[in-house]
């Protein structure tokens, strides 16, 4: 049996979704078949959509045979290989926590029972995996975080948060890509884009890769530009 | 040859077919929420069917053509339009001369109206498309709606033949019943939830827009929990928060989201969605996936033989 289902999302769409869980094997699975379906399927379907558990395969239902997609699906899915899953892409992203660049690091700080310098410490130790790159463009979705760190979001979202905060909420963190509202924790600030126009590769971050941030001062982020 | 916007109407924005191909990053379709009209306009206008053209929203724009005259072509929602104060014809192509101005006047039916311009929108494309993304401010004009004094340039028009005459579209004038498939959640809610889904007529909420619709009627209720982890959001799909209060996802949805999705509505049928205003009802039938590809051949054909 596999531990996979193939469903339509609508008659435009197909659904493949494994286990729900937020998990690293999981999300390689997905990456991975994303992946081969880019090789086999490259110009023929419209999009390809990797979701924490899942994955998600647009098409044009004039141009191409559904049934004939979900079969050819359902084989790639089965075919899945863990082992030789490549690492994803290391980025290493410079982050200046607290102060005016990250004004919940006190509450959140408070609010865990931690000095705010154990919180940049427990954020910045773990290599994070990204999971998903959705809610604007560009934005990562990135776990796990330490448990001590795991918070819902805030209760009221700010209307307007600044483009490259680095913030956490539910277990997660993420950067924001541009300014935009938001409900998440936000712990400091990045001159890391995620997503750049005018950047050859518009976009930093894609599903399985990792990232780790290291602190820098405030004098430091200060001076690039 | 350009238009220049004397007022934008309440919400204008630019649209190709859509920003495809990118969603895995985070980047919206966007594109028409009446697909189906929009390529209906830019056959009449000459152009290919996913030429740049103008939506229009309830209360339309004001514009005058500059440079050169610009031929213009209306569908989808029907409106009162004048060319410096005579009636257009709407189901015919028509000329706006430098220095006339295009009015729209009173919205008759239907709630989103495309303008296409012989020749296209011709902005520069972002990632491949003209279309705006208001919410990721993305596309044209920095992904804004059309604003006062904007200069919106005009490509060179094909010449080859093309039609010259649209029969009627029939637009919705307060509700309209539209087929879903079921799923892919539905596993997530209870048989009345089901059953209720199908059963009832919902009202388009004031809190709707081009990302969705928030629907108000019976409560949907989860079996379990409200939440699933991120997965990705077709246009169509109808999520269920836990409030219990559907909302229809449109063209500049998100790419993903985090609630269950009940069912999603048909491609054949998004373009009679995004043509509901607030206040209108909606109601959904349940079609199988072969019902919804014929439903959708038979557009196709439709489309072929409205543009004569």
């Amino acid at each position: 049996m596999p531990d996979f289902r193939i469903v339509a999302a609508g008659d435009a769409a197909w659904l493949v979704e494994w286990p729900a869980r937020i998990d690293p094997a999981v999300s390689a699975r997905a990456v991975s078949l994303a992946q081969a379906v880019h090789h086999t399927h490259h110009g023929v379907v419209r999009d390809v959509v990797v979701g924490y558990c899942s994955v998600t395969v647009y098409f044009d239902p004039l141009c191409l045979d559904g049934d004939a997609l979900a079969a050819q699906l359902h084989d790639l899915a089965l075919h899945v290989d863990e082992a030789s899953i490549p690492e994803g892409r290391l980025v290493d992203v410079d982050v200046c926590y607290g102060g005016e660049y990250g004004p919940d690091l006190a509450d959140v700080a408070a609010q865990v029972g931690l000095t705010e310098a154990e919180v940049v410490a427990l954020h910045s130790a773990p290599t994070y995996r990204v999971y998903v790159v959705g809610f604007v463009p560009g934005f990562p979705y990135m776990a796990s975080v330490d448990a001590r760190l795991a918070i819902p979001r805030r209760t009221i979202p700010r209307t307007r948060v600044p483009a490259g905060s680095v913030a956490i909420a539910a277990g997660q963190t993420g950067i924001y890509p541009a300014e935009t509202p938001g409900g998440w924790h936000l712990l400091g600030r990045t001159r890391a884009k995620p997503y750049d126009d005018t950047r050859a590769e518009p976009f930093l971050f894609a599903p399985g890769d990792r990232v780790r941030f290291h602190p820098i001062e405030s004098a430091a982020f200060e001076r690039i530009a | 040859m350009a238009l220049l916007v004397i007022r934008p109407g309440m919400l204008t924005t630019i649209q190709d077919l859509g920003r495809w191909g990118r969603q895995e990053s985070g980047v919206p379709v966007a594109g028409p929420m009446d697909p189906y009209s929009h390529r209906l306009a830019n056959r009449l206008a000459g152009n290919d069917d996913g030429a740049a053209a103008l939506e229009v929203t309830l209360i339309g724009p004001e514009l005058e053509a500059s440079g050169e005259r610009v031929t213009c072509v209306v569908a989808g929602a029907r409106f009162d339009a004048t060319v410096d104060g005579s009636d257009i014809d709407p189901s015919r192509p028509f000329v706006v001369a430098p220095g006339q101005r295009l009015r729209f006047g009173s919205r008759r039916s239907g709630a989103r109206a495309t303008l296409a311009v012989s020749g296209g929108i011709a902005c520069p494309a972002v990632l491949g498309s003209r279309s705006t993304s208001v919410v990721s401010r993305m596309g044209p004009l920095a992904g804004r709606p059309l604003a006062a004094g904007d200069v919106l340039p005009v490509g060179a028009p094909a010449s080859n033949a093309h039609p010259s005459r649209a029969r009627a579209q029939v637009m919705p004038e307060g509700g309209a019943r539209v087929r879903c498939l079921v799923g892919p959640h539905e596993a997530m809610f209870t048989r009345e939830a089901l059953e209720t889904m199908f059963t009832s007529r919902f009202i388009v909420t004031p809190q709707s827009n081009r990302m969705g619709y928030r629907l108000e009627g019976p409560a949907l209720r989860h079996a379990g929990s409200a939440d699933i982890l991120s997965d990705a959001t077709p246009i169509g799909s109808i999520q269920v928060p836990s409030s219990g209060q559907p909302i229809l996802l449109m063209a500049d949805r998100q790419t993903t989201g985090g609630y269950p999705k009940i069912a999603t509505v048909i491609t054949a049928d998004v373009p009679l969605a995004g043509q509901l205003a607030p206040g209108d009802w909606i109601e959904f039938v349940e079609c199988t996936r072969a019902a919804a590809v014929e439903a959708l051949r038979h557009q196709e054909a439709a489309l072929a033989e409205d543009a004569v």
